[in-house]
């Protein structure tokens, strides 16, 4: 899968399972200021992310995930790897 | 201080009503429940919420129409369940109605609180996230799932809408749990701890499971081919209660503050009083002895005599041992004015809001005061021979008067009667 794929289907996981605001996402915001996830909507993000990809995000590589374009980044490496 | 044995009435800070919100199975708003309840209507239907047909009751009262994107954005609504989302509706009603909106660092934002009564809370996503636990493991359960649940959360979240910074509780006391909600947040204002509380309550049990546990207990009516028919409140043909669903909420003000910010007085909370039956977990004690020291208390509250009741806004649930023992304890607590005093359930058209109900029926009984109508008992056809005051059967009525009680007991044996004065009552 690549980038551009990951973008699209991590965009509509983003708005339909965290609720969050289509026009506000790119690969440059950042989850916590431009997004407004708080501490639980990480975890939701991460709980999303692994449903969606199949892949499993343990907590020590979840605290370098702060950009959408981080999580497509970690999502991309995991699934070639 | 308890309830009962207060200061005098005349010599204790009073607590008036200023605004008022409910959203219900037979109306969203104020306006729409006071124009189905005046003219009767019932609000049970099939219930569509979930596949019912396995179930031995297949009825309730659903709130209709209801988009809770209407309401919230849809990021909150996945962290908000249906119980908070009802009274925070009933909330801006109320809050909106009495003109109150503070900045968080208003002075009196921090004189303001809020007490919520339930008897659940959020068991919808309850149930979803202890089936996601069982079917996909732990790591699959929702984080935002114990916020969703916890009952507090609903004043949690009132308090946060709205900048209520005062004393903001919780009472879960099953279906005495708002009036309980409206009684405490008064005795809060009479003490001196706030000048102003938002107070009610709300429910959302029209689950697969809510519905399974109070049918299994027995205690629902199973009439499924006429659901408007169901709920029959001291009827000789009733089997059980309906469940509804919904909220309502009041703002309770200090009366000298909301006299001298030119609040408009809807009616002033009189009398509150409790007793305990202590006697079964579900059942109430026969001969209505504990409900009538809760009416007793509440009319002592008040300082009126039960010459001057002038409407009850009765449990009434249409369950058998119900309405035959709340009957008896009116009898009890008034004597001979009992057969004198009109009495009416108005949940015989919205259903059993449980843990709302008291909430909700106080918006009833503060409405019928303010516009002289005695709002229904609907589907009372055969009166139980022993249920035999006047009801107001199936037809609003007009009366004039000052004083309205409003019953609400519990599963636990909690007894509740608030006592509420018209608004000439509150301006005097």
């Amino acid at each position: 899968m690549d980038r551009v794929e990951i973008e699209a289907r991590l965009r509509d996981v983003l708005v339909s399972e965290l609720g969050l605001d289509a026009d506000k996402i790119n690969t440059a915001a950042n989850f916590e200021q431009d997004l407004d996830v708080d501490s639980l909507g990480v975890v939701e993000l991460l709980m999303a992310m692994e449903d969606e990809f199949g892949v499993k995000i343990p907590d020590d590589e979840a605290e370098h995930i702060h950009t959408v374009g981080e999580a497509i980044e970690l999502v991309h490496t995991k699934l070639n790897a | 201080m308890a309830a009962g044995d207060s200061v005098p009435r005349n010599q204790r800070r009073r607590v008036v009503v200023t605004g008022m919100g409910v959203i219900s199975p037979v109306g969203n708003d104020v306006e729409s429940f006071w124009k189905s309840i005046a003219e009767g209507r019932s609000g049970i239907g099939h219930i569509t919420r979930f596949d019912a047909s396995a179930m031995r009751t297949r009825i309730a009262g659903e709130v209709k129409g209801y988009d809770p994107e209407d309401y919230f954005d849809r990021k909150d609504v996945r962290r908000l369940d249906r119980i908070s989302q009802f009274f925070m509706i009933a909330a801006r009603e109320a809050m909106s109605q009495a003109g109150i909106a503070y900045d968080p660092d208003d002075e009196a934002a921090a004189r303001s609180g809020v007490v919520f009564g339930g008897g659940f809370g959020g068991m919808e996503s309850f149930t979803e996230e202890i089936r996601t636990l069982d079917r996909r493991g732990p790591d699959r359960v929702s984080p935002t799932g114990i916020p969703k649940i916890i009952i507090n959360m609903s004043a949690g979240l009132v308090s946060i809408e709205h900048n209520l910074l005062g004393p903001v509780t919780c009472v879960v006391t099953a279906c005495s749990a708002s009036a309980n909600a409206i009684g405490d947040a008064a005795e809060i204002i009479r003490r001196g701890a706030a000048d102003m509380m938002l107070a009610g309550g709300s429910e959302a049990t029209i689950t697969d499971y809510g519905i399974a546990g109070f049918a299994q207990a027995r205690a629902l009516s199973s009439r499924n081919d006429e659901p408007e028919r169901a709920c029959r409140p001291f009827d000789a043909d009733r089997d059980g209660f309906v469940m509804g669903e919904g909220g309502g909420a009041l703002v309770l003000e200090e009366r000298d503050r909301a006299l001298a910010r030119g609040a408009t007085i809807l009616a002033e909370v009189l009398g509150y009083g409790m007793s305990a039956d202590a006697y079964h977990i579900t059942l109430p004690r026969p001969g209505g002895t504990g409900a009538a020291r809760a009416m007793k208390a509440a009319m002592a509250d008040a300082g009126i005599d039960p010459s001057e009741v002038s409407y009850i806004n009765a449990h009434g649930t249409s369950t058998e041992a119900n309405d035959a023992t709340e009957t008896a304890a009116i009898k009890l607590a008034l004597g001979e004015n009992a057969y004198r005093v009109p009495v009416s359930s108005t949940k015989s058209m919205t259903g059993h809001v449980l843990g709302g109900a008291g909430a909700v029926e106080a918006v009833a009984s503060i409405l019928a005061l303010e516009r002289s109508l005695i709002p229904p008992t609907i589907n009372l056809e055969k009166p139980d021979p022993e249920c035999d005051l006047d009801y107001v059967p199936n037809q609003a009525r007009e009366f004039s008067g000052d004083f309205a009680m409003s019953n609400s007991f519990g599963f636990g044996g909690h007894n509740v009667t608030l006592v509420f004065g018209s608004s000439r009552v509150g301006k005097k």
